[in-house]
């Protein structure tokens, strides 16, 4: 893989530090007006999740991470791995563990296209995109009378997720979910 | 060098209200001079010498008489500290410069290769008294207040518990690695002290409040980092360079020297410097030979003096972070 030196890194740059891919997330040139130059660095470890703030001297260089993102649909999971397919054409399928898929799981849906993040060929993560539609398996009936500007009430929806919803909210009908915060947006129309 | 950075764009990188506030404050800068009776002047950019100073890298270029094809090479200036201090030498009384200078590679967030400088020269005072001075020039352009003048070692031993002047490469070494990075190893003796200034000490000193800004000298930093000032010795006996600097909010803002005098041993530190590039793997200069013919046959006053950034200072005073958005076109834009 490609090297890159510290003059060249910027956020979302991938490279691999103590033998883990990492995303930089900040490079701040430091240089003291007399003094040697430094860079002070930003990274989430994409393996831990982790961020880390590491000094480098100016003009070191860090190997590329082999990480690439992909757009693929979920098929099925086995229990064990969430089977993903690759959209490109290629039928090419990947298997990604739970740990892969990590908290995505609260919103995986057959046929619905995900961003997988393949290092060396194998996922490690699994990000949803911004907003999902899910149906409501299980809530409490609302009180009648009550109007969108009152209280909220817990949903179950197909994934096993539970989110806060209106009161009007009933079973069967299909939500439109913000996948960052888990919060319920509008029912489908 | 964030991404925002690379981005073309013929729009300038400040807002007409920033450009405003500098023009305000160069005026600024002009009129406390004029009162104090400080003469401008405008040094060479150009020149055949340069800084051999190890971690300042001077920009070339090609002088080519017309109608020959010889190419003389020349340096653009990272600081008019020689041209000045040969005025000094030659006679001059207290002057000032006040406008662009060069350093090679230093690019991204605080850093713009080329960017404004303002540097000046008093005679018959020391560099204490000059911290005076520095404060006087901030309050007439901005609210500013002094919040403390302490010693480089005071610092050092407040807040990682070792005297600078002292400890061994080795202690530097394993606080570096502890403090700031494990994997940071074989570095210089400076290289240690300045990460482990920049990183534990700096963003401390100084401050931004509601009345201003807030600013802390530095002063008697190691004689390792004397530079181009005279090395003395404090209270303890220790060699400390007579030597401050200004920080404001965490920011190295202005730095000063009871400025060395001797012909001779300037030529040592230069020679040093050029040894020292050399064994860097870094271009080798020629160093300014007329500055220690001038210190060496001139009448060279005894002085202080002191360089600033200027860009830093509208920074402070514009609440920004980023050196793009006080000046019209960034290096990415020029």
């Amino acid at each position: 893989m490609a090297n890159y030196a510290t003059n060249e890194f910027r956020s979302g740059l991938k490279v691999m530090l103590e033998g883990d891919p990492c995303v930089i997330l900040d490079n701040e040139f430091v240089k003291p007006g007399k003094g040697q130059a430094f860079n002070r660095v930003k990274f989430r470890n994409l393996m831990s999740n982790r961020v880390w703030e590491r000094t480098f001297k100016s003009g070191e260089s860090l190997e590329a991470a082999d990480v690439m993102e992909y757009d693929m649909e979920y098929l099925y999971t086995d229990g064990e791995f969430y089977h993903f397919m690759m959209t490109d054409g290629s039928f090419e399928q990947h298997g990604a563990s739970k740990d892969a898929v990590g908290d995505t799981v609260n919103w995986l849906k057959e046929q619905e296209v995900y961003t997988v993040t393949l290092y060396n060929g194998a996922p490690l993560s699994v990000t949803a995109p911004n907003f999902v539609m899910l149906e409501v398996v299980q809530t409490d009936p609302g009180l009648k009378g009550d109007t969108a500007t009152g209280g909220s009430k817990p949903a179950t929806l197909t994934t096993g997720a539970v989110v806060k919803v209106p009161l009007f909210i009933s079973e069967g009908e299909v939500l439109k979910i913000d996948t960052r915060t888990g919060e319920y947006v509008g029912r489908q129309k | 060098m964030d991404k925002t950075n690379l981005e073309k764009s013929w729009q300038p990188s400040a807002s007409f209200e920033r450009l405003r506030q500098r023009s305000e404050l160069l005026r600024g800068i002009r009129n406390y001079f004029h009162a104090e009776d400080v003469m401008e002047v405008e040094t060479p950019m150009l020149s055949r010498s340069a800084t051999v100073d190890p971690h300042i890298d001077s920009f070339q270029a090609s002088f080519c008489p017309l109608g020959t094809d010889i190419q003389e090479t020349l340096y653009l200036h990272t600081s008019p500290e020689f041209p000045m201090k040969r005025l000094l030498a030659a006679g001059c009384e207290d002057i000032y410069y006040l406008g662009r200078v060069f350093r090679n590679g230093e690019a991204g967030g605080r850093h713009n290769p080329e960017f404004t400088m303002l540097e000046w020269y008093r005679l018959g005072i020391d560099h204490h008294q000059l911290m005076d001075d520095v404060t006087g020039l901030i309050r007439s352009v901005t609210p500013f207040k002094e919040a403390g003048r302490y010693s480089y070692k005071k610092l050092f031993v407040e807040k990682l518990g070792v005297d600078p002047h002292e400890a061994s490469d080795q202690e530097l070494e394993a606080l570096t690695q502890e403090h700031v990075d494990s994997s940071l190893a074989g570095l210089a003796r400076n290289d240690y002290l300045d990460l482990l200034f920049s990183n534990c000490i700096e963003p401390s000193l100084g401050g931004r409040t509601a009345e201003g800004l807030e600013g802390v000298y530095v002063y008697d930093y190691p004689a390792s980092m004397s530079a181009l000032s005279r090395i003395q010795e404090n209270s303890e006996g220790q060699k400390v360079s007579a030597r401050f600097e200004l920080f404001i909010n965490g920011v190295e803002l202005a730095n000063g020297y009871h400025e060395l005098a001797d012909g001779q041993e300037q030529q040592q530190r230069f020679e040093n410097d050029q040894a020292e590039r050399k064994e860097l793997g870094k271009p080798v200069y020629p160093y300014d030979d007329n500055l220690v013919a001038g210190l060496k046959e001139g009448s060279f006053p005894d002085c202080a003096g002191v360089a600033m950034g200027i860009d830093r200072l509208h920074m402070l005073m514009a609440q920004t972070q980023s050196i793009k958005e006080v000046i019209p076109f960034d290096f990415f834009r020029a």
